[in-house]
């Protein structure tokens, strides 16, 4: 493929016939070309959808965290609970996106350079994650890992802790972030094709080799993207980790846990930390669409 | 460079090295295989196997009573319905801004893209928080929809808008415009040229976003607790549903609930699937 | 020798891709193997160079066995159709992959492939990226890649093939000359006829898995061993009930013993040639003639001439 530079967000065309998306009797009218009524419509339905749907409600969250000012906030952030929970979420983001990527990368070179029966297994069930309830995957967890569970008696005897512990909230932060780093990952091997490993073979280097020198350097935009997608998931994961952690402040309460505890209590300073943690998160999801939105047209490029 | 002794005969076919180009497993990609695949089964195949499995463990008058109390009936219909209807509006809507994206140019487009990809990297009860300080008893417009459908609704749609713009956005970006053009030539109005020419393009991703759309609306539950307010019979969503059961020590029921939601989710995947396959097939 | 195949067979699920080839390649030479698409010279190709393996047979390169040797065991360079190249290298870096792998020291890695890019003409680009280069001089740099370690074989699968026609010409030339002043044993595969003539010492045709002649160019223009290896290699036409070169054909204006008489239904001028589509009884044969040729016999369409093989051409009888 020609190294096309396409970027999302910036790309003009030429005019053509815009036409509304709508049933039958309202665009059957005749729209010339680039007619401005049909142009401003979308582009006011378009606009005011998103602003509605999600600037609006995310600029309230930022009101209602400051609202008793900069003070309030500043205490919160001092609260022994809110820190522990946020050292807790770093710690169990990065092992697992830590995971996921040696997985990830594993995962992707297996399912495009090699044939093997049951390849289209893999590829399935790696999809998986995706569409089940996080819930589904607490309950799934408990339901092996727990103490009634079938590895349960196994654990137990062995003096291993899973759910309600540290293990368990990584297993299923884990779990709902797999696919993000091998689909990133894929079209690109996909794309370079076999042609490089090849002529690096022809020309002496080993599996290793091939694998630091040409294959590493050649998805690392994707990788990125990947690691990134990854991060941001792990890190607001809820559904699932609310069903297998045990939710204790200061020791098992992650970030997403700690803003759901703090608000279900009463109290303006635990609604003030829930918000201040929640308005952390935002800022936190915001940088990583920023670096996302950065990334893309580098991982487009490859 | 040293090469081996003199070989008359084709070695044993174990010692047979494989090439680059053909495909087969290495010993060292095979041992790769089998660590991935012993970790899924871990953490995917296992996991899903013992839903199935406990759901059943009781037996099947047992799974059919678990999955009929009309509690667990009221958040199915809750929950499969407003999945649904969220999709259907998210193919209209999600197709319509895909388009604006792409084919229009105006000041603070790049914003737009932003706050597109918002709710997708939301931590799902920040969303959940985000919702019910806007819509909620202390929220600005005195609107209060706590403990109502529409709340849930509102909800599901926030974190599923991203969905099927993302996945029409590249085949628009990608379809050339000179078939259209052509078309336009012949004499075919906007419309037309939308029904038969953008419309069977972009038709795929469409059903693949909504297929994404569906299944996170089907298990949401972050986003929707908060403004949910769990009320029995009205509002409370089956992945709350699933919650509570588990959380009073009835596993068997939570995995037949989480079954029967699991099928639903299969079953309208796999039509998505097959409707994306038929329109994918004029290319 | 430098390379010696025997009995190599290989399939592809039931699709015969190689049937029971032999052949050997003379050290130094430079032969092409020429056929059309799909034929199977590609295939060989690569299990000469170690990217596939066959199902039966044997090769030797150096005299030594290689047939389940890795493609890094062995000492031949590859170059693509599509250049290979290591897009995130530079130019410098791609030629220098090879020797880095062996870890040469830095200094030798510098001379020697200061010394390759200048054999290449590409001294100025070492720092540049392949996505940088024209398609010609990426080419330049894939053979520069290949030779910097050395192989006693190279092999090159339609090197030019991705090329316009103006600088595959040129490229052709080029490395007809490069194979002059390097002189390693040299392997092309190409589905150009042109191109097999004009450059290599020899050519191997390869038909549907099977070799149906080996040669020198001239021995393969000149006398075809069927029809197919005449036809592939040059223009064929029919007169007669025998397949014959249109340009061994001689027209005569008046009839004489040993003479066939044809009409012309087609006169074509194609810069200095001429080109004559003629009907007879039992053949519909075209004649190539120069300009002049043609003007001295006042050639016209509807004429009648009388049409004659040149005694010295070959010909094959038409199956």
């Amino acid at each position: 493929m020609t190294e096309t530079n396409v970027s999302d967000a910036e790309v003009d065309r030429p005019r053509v016939p815009a036409p509304t998306i709508t049933k039958p009797p309202r665009a059957a009218r005749r729209l010339r070309r680039g007619s401005p009524v049909a142009r401003w419509t979308l582009r006011l339905i378009a606009v005011g959808y998103v602003l509605g749907l999600v600037a609006l409600p995310v600029g309230t969250v930022v009101q209602r965290t400051f609202a008793g000012g900069l003070h309030p906030v500043l205490e919160s952030l001092q609260n022994p609970d809110l820190l522990a929970a946020a050292r807790l979420g770093l710690i169990v983001s990065v092992i697992s996106v830590l995971i996921n990527t040696v997985f990830g990368v594993g995962a992707a070179v297996l399912l495009v350079r090699y044939r093997f029966p049951g390849r289209g297994l893999l590829n399935a069930v790696i999809d998986l994650p995706v569409s089940i309830s996080p819930v589904v995957v607490g309950i799934a967890l408990i339901l092996v890992y727990g103490e009634n569970g079938w590895f349960g008696p196994t654990l137990t005897k062995l003096n291993i802790q899973i759910i309600f512990a540290t293990p368990a909230i990584v297993m299923a932060t884990v779990i709902v972030a797999l696919p993000l780093v091998v689909r990133e990952v894929i079209p690109v091997l996909e794309e370079v094709g076999t042609e490089q490993d090849q002529a690096a073979q022809s020309l002496g280097a080993n599996a290793v080799q091939r694998f630091l020198r040409i294959t590493l350097p050649t998805i690392k935009w994707a990788l990125a993207y990947g690691v990134v997608l990854s991060l941001a998931r792990s890190l607001g994961e809820f559904g699932a980790v609310r069903v297998v952690s045990g939710s204790v402040p200061g020791v098992s309460e992650t970030p997403t846990l700690f803003v759901n505890d703090n608000y279900q209590q009463f109290g303006p300073k635990a609604e003030q930390a829930a918000f201040t943690m929640a308005f952390a998160l935002m800022l936190i999801s915001v940088l990583f669409i920023v670096v996302i939105a950065l990334l893309r047209p580098k991982e487009q490029n490859q | 460079m040293s090469l081996q002794e003199p070989i008359t005969a084709p070695p044993p076919p174990r010692r047979r090295p494989r090439s680059v180009a053909s495909g087969r497993l290495t010993s060292a990609s095979g041992l790769g295989l089998g660590v991935g695949v012993l970790w899924l089964s871990l953490i995917v195949l296992l996991p899903i196997a013992a839903i199935v499995v406990t759901s059943f463990q009781d037996g099947l008058s047992t799974f059919w009573t678990s999955v009929s109390t009309s509690e667990a009936l009221a958040t199915l219909r809750l929950t499969v319905g407003a999945a649904l209807l969220v999709t259907l509006l998210n193919a209209i809507f999600g197709t319509l801004i895909a388009w604006v994206l792409v084919r229009d140019q105006f000041f603070g487009k790049r914003v737009i893209e932003v706050i597109i990809d918002i709710p997708f990297a939301l931590p799902t009860i920040v969303a959940g928080l985000v919702l019910i300080s806007l819509y909620g008893p202390q929220g600005p417009f005195g609107v209060n929809l706590v403990g109502t459908r529409e709340g849930v609704f509102l909800a599901l749609l926030f974190v599923t808008l991203p969905f099927v713009v993302r996945s029409v956005q590249p085949v628009l970006i990608e379809m050339e415009q000179d078939v259209e053009e052509a078309a336009a030539s012949l004499g075919a109005s906007g419309f037309t040229i939308f029904r038969r020419i953008i419309l069977p393009t972009i038709a795929p991703a469409i059903l693949a976003g909504a297929a994404l759309s569906f299944a996170r609306a089907l298990g949401e539950f972050g986003s929707v607790i908060l403004i949910s307010a769990n009320l029995i019979g009205k509002t409370e969503v089956s992945s709350a549903y699933l919650l509570k059961l588990i959380e009073s020590d009835d596993p068997v029921g939570a995995a037949g609930v989480a079954t029967l939601l699991l099928i639903v989710a299969v079953v309208v995947l796999v039509v998505l699937d097959s409707l994306q396959k038929l329109t994918a097939r004029r290319d | 020798m430098s390379i010696v195949v025997s009995g190599i067979s290989k399939n592809f699920g039931d699709f015969v891709a190689l049937d029971d080839i032999n052949l050997e390649v003379p050290r130094g030479g430079l032969t092409a193997l020429l056929g059309p698409s799909g034929g199977g010279k590609s295939t060989l190709l690569r299990i000469i160079a170690g990217l596939e393996f066959p199902d039966r047979g044997e090769i030797r390169i150096e005299g030594k066995p290689a047939t389940w040797l890795a493609p890094q065991k062995r000492s031949v360079g590859f170059v693509f159709q599509h250049y290979a190249a290591f897009k995130h290298l530079s130019v410098y870096r791609n030629v220098a992959f090879g020797l880095e792998i062996r870890k040469r020291p830095k200094a030798e890695i510098r001379s020697r492939v200061m010394e390759l890019l200048e054999l290449v003409h590409l001294e100025n680009f070492a720092d540049r990226l392949p996505s940088q280069l024209s398609g010609g001089q990426r080419q330049r740099m894939a053979l520069a890649r290949a030779l910097a370690v050395q192989p006693e074989v190279l092999l090159l699968d339609e090197p030019f093939g991705a090329l316009d026609a103006q600088v595959r010409k040129e490229l052709r030339d080029w490395l007809r000359k490069l194979h002059d002043e390097v002189n390693v044993t040299t392997i092309f595969v190409t589905h150009d006829q042109e191109e097999a003539l004009e450059v290599s010492d020899e050519i191997v045709v390869i038909n549907n898995g099977r070799i149906e002649q080996t040669g020198s160019p001239t021995e393969l223009y000149d006398h075809p061993a069927n029809d197919f290896v005449m036809g592939f290699l040059g223009p064929v036409t029919r007169l007669d009930g025998r397949l014959i070169r249109p340009h061994d054909i001689e027209v005569l204006r008046e009839a004489t013993p040993g003479t066939t008489a044809a009409t012309i239904t087609r006169l074509l001028r194609v810069g200095f040639e001429v080109r004559a589509e003629l009907r007879t009884e039992t053949s519909e044969p075209w004649v190539q003639l120069t300009r002049g040729q043609a003007e001295d016999l006042e050639l016209a369409p509807d004429g009648t001439v009388w049409l004659r093989t040149n005694h010295k051409a070959t010909t094959l009888a038409a199956t």
